[in-house]
């Protein structure tokens, strides 16, 4: 079984790298959007998944983070600094929405959230003079790198995937460190583990600015594929889907993300032959799949086990 | 610190809930190494002392002294640090993590600082103390199933190791064998008392339970804090407080 890990992943890389090339241009577009999700979900599946903080405001990170590229490459600011600068204010930010956290938590944290998320929304709206209002920022520029331009969208999928690629890779070592352990203290039992010296002040903060800045990054990373933002992209309703993505993957689970935003991104795609049923086959869907499957799609071979196991007692 | 010596020092603690007084005016010392237990009736105030000892609670009066220095105001964090362990009187363990990762994480937040533990390697250099001490619980066998998916009686042990897992100088210990079944009380008995025999860092740690299992405690304890109503009734070794009528007709009695 140990040896299906690295050939499993060998393969779904193979599959990442050639699968353009037999795409159209929607095609690969669906695709870039598609990796530009598992970005921004795996920052929510930290918050939400792995230190257990339910945020209802996670795309108000990434709107922070497309607008301040969108705002930097129309003052003429590279994309270099542009994307690191929206990474760092939603690292600030995503501190300052941790306080609620430490007073109120469940649902209570979600409105709390949900409340900055509206606030957000409100100053992309109305603030005409930076964000444009309700007409959003268009023709937003691709960037190039030492000479290599990711103008063309097959460059710009492969810039985003060696992107989604490093940025795993780093949740990955921080889930494995002592973090990633004490994340999920916070999660199971919060009061227990203050009592074995876990600082759950510190990482409630944490948790939260963390999985900021992989939103902050997709934000930035989305506006230059879709070349154009508005309000309407950074609502409550992508919050709640952002969330439905990762709760659909399995929270906690390290690739959830990868299958979360595949049901809310390509799903909706494949469904398009239902056409104005489209909505009512994706909800129904979802509902099927969360009495089924509570715990979300990758736990199955956790429930598969646990149904042998009962079987095989006597 | 000499062993015998005292290492916690509460004096004159008081805590109430509105008209009830819970605790009124408790002194007592444990000293170094000791095993020292707090029995006493439903409602006497033990959990109410225990959580004011553990900062969970803010007495109204009183003063707690570990190695000399006030800790009084401080938080269950900061006591922790200090070489403070507990259990809880529920079950308290990660149920979605290993048993292995529960002790494991048990004491990380002792080793290095919290950048530092970002890059750290996953076991922080614990594997083989968390190890050692699945193999004296006899869990060591379960050391990769979800705490959670343990039997009751498994995952009060796991709970009670990681209490240890950090080596910590005192360690409060609130109901250890509730709901446990007869043979495990008597596993549990001893291992704490090979816990206690034990030395890290040149001494032995001292514990504070609260049981009403009497055998247990009889055999287990030092000495012996029997509380009543909120109130001391008498602190002394096993045998002294068997003989105390008074706690006959307090607790014993019915």
């Amino acid at each position: 079984m140990k040896a299906l890990g690295p050939i499993a992943g060998a393969l779904a890389l193979a599959v990442l790298v050639t699968a353009p090339l037999f795409l159209k241009n929607y095609g690969i577009h669906l695709l870039t959007t598609w990796l530009v999700f598992i970005i921004a979900t795996m920052g929510l599946n930290l918050t939400v998944g792995y230190a257990g903080q339910k945020s209802l405001g996670h795309a108000a990170f990434f709107g922070i983070g497309a607008y301040t590229v969108a705002i930097c490459l129309k003052s003429g600011i590279s994309f270099w600094i542009g994307l690191p600068l929206g990474a760092f204010f939603c690292f600030v930010v995503g501190l300052g929405i941790g306080f609620p956290a430490l007073r109120v938590q469940t649902i209570y944290l979600a409105f709390a959230t949900l409340g900055f998320n509206t606030a957000l929304w409100l100053v992309m709206r109305n603030e005409e003079k930076f964000t444009g209002g309700n007409f959003g920022i268009n023709n937003i520029a691709r960037p190039s790198l030492g000479g290599i331009s990711f103008d063309r969208n097959l460059s710009y999928y492969y810039f985003v995937l060696v992107a989604a690629l490093v940025l795993a890779a780093a949740m990955w070592a921080l889930l494995r460190s002592p973090w990633g352990k004490a994340f999920q203290a916070l999660r199971d039992n919060p009061v227990r583990a203050e009592s074995l010296g876990v600082d759950t002040r510190s990482y409630t903060l944490f948790s939260f600015a963390i999985g900021a800045v992989y939103a902050g990054i997709a934000g930035g990373l989305y506006a230059s594929q879709v070349e154009f933002i508005d309000p309407s992209m950074f609502t409550v309703g992508q919050s709640i889907m952002m969330y439905l993505m990762v709760v659909v993957g399995g929270p906690g689970y390290f690739f959830g993300p990868v299958l979360g935003s595949a049901v809310g991104v390509l799903l909706p795609e494949w469904l398009r032959f239902a056409h104005s049923w489209y909505l009512f086959v994706f909800g129904t869907a979802v509902v099927v799949l969360m009495i089924w499957l509570p715990d979300g799609l990758l736990s199955m071979p956790e429930r598969w086990r646990a149904f042998r196991r009962s079987r095989e007692r006597p | 610190m000499q062993e015998g010596e005292p290492l916690l020092r509460v004096t004159g603690l008081s805590k109430s809930y509105g008209a009830i007084q819970a605790v009124r005016d408790v002194s007592f010392e444990v000293r170094s190494g000791e095993i020292f237990g707090v029995i006493g009736p439903n409602g006497s105030g033990k959990t109410t002392l225990f959580n004011s000892m553990l900062g969970q609670i803010r007495p109204d009066q009183g003063r707690i002294e570990l190695e000399g220095e006030d800790v009084t105001d401080l938080g269950p964090l900061a006591l922790n640090r200090r070489g403070v362990g507990r259990t809880f009187q529920t079950l308290q363990v990660f149920g979605k993590m290993s048993v292995r990762d529960n002790l494991l994480v048990a004491a990380q937040e002792h080793v290095g600082g919290m950048v530092g533990r970002m890059f750290a390697p996953t076991e922080s250099g614990l594997g083989p103390r968390a190890d050692a001490l699945l193999e004296q619980f006899r869990i060591g066998h379960v050391a990769d199933k979800k705490a959670g998916e343990l039997s009751y009686g498994q995952q009060k042990l796991v709970d009670i190791a990681m209490a240890f897992m950090s080596e910590p100088d005192l360690v409060l210990l609130d109901e250890p064998c509730a709901g446990v079944n007869p043979g495990l009380v008597g596993s549990i008995g001893s291992l704490l008392k090979a816990l206690n025999r034990r030395t890290t860092s040149g001494r032995r740690s001292s514990f504070v339970v609260i049981e009403h299992n009497m055998d247990f405690v009889m055999t287990l304890c030092d000495r012996i804090m029997v509380m009543v109503e909120g109130q001391v009734l008498t602190i002394g070794t096993p045998d002294e407080v068997r003989a105390d009528k008074r706690v006959l007709d307090a607790y014993l009695g019915n």
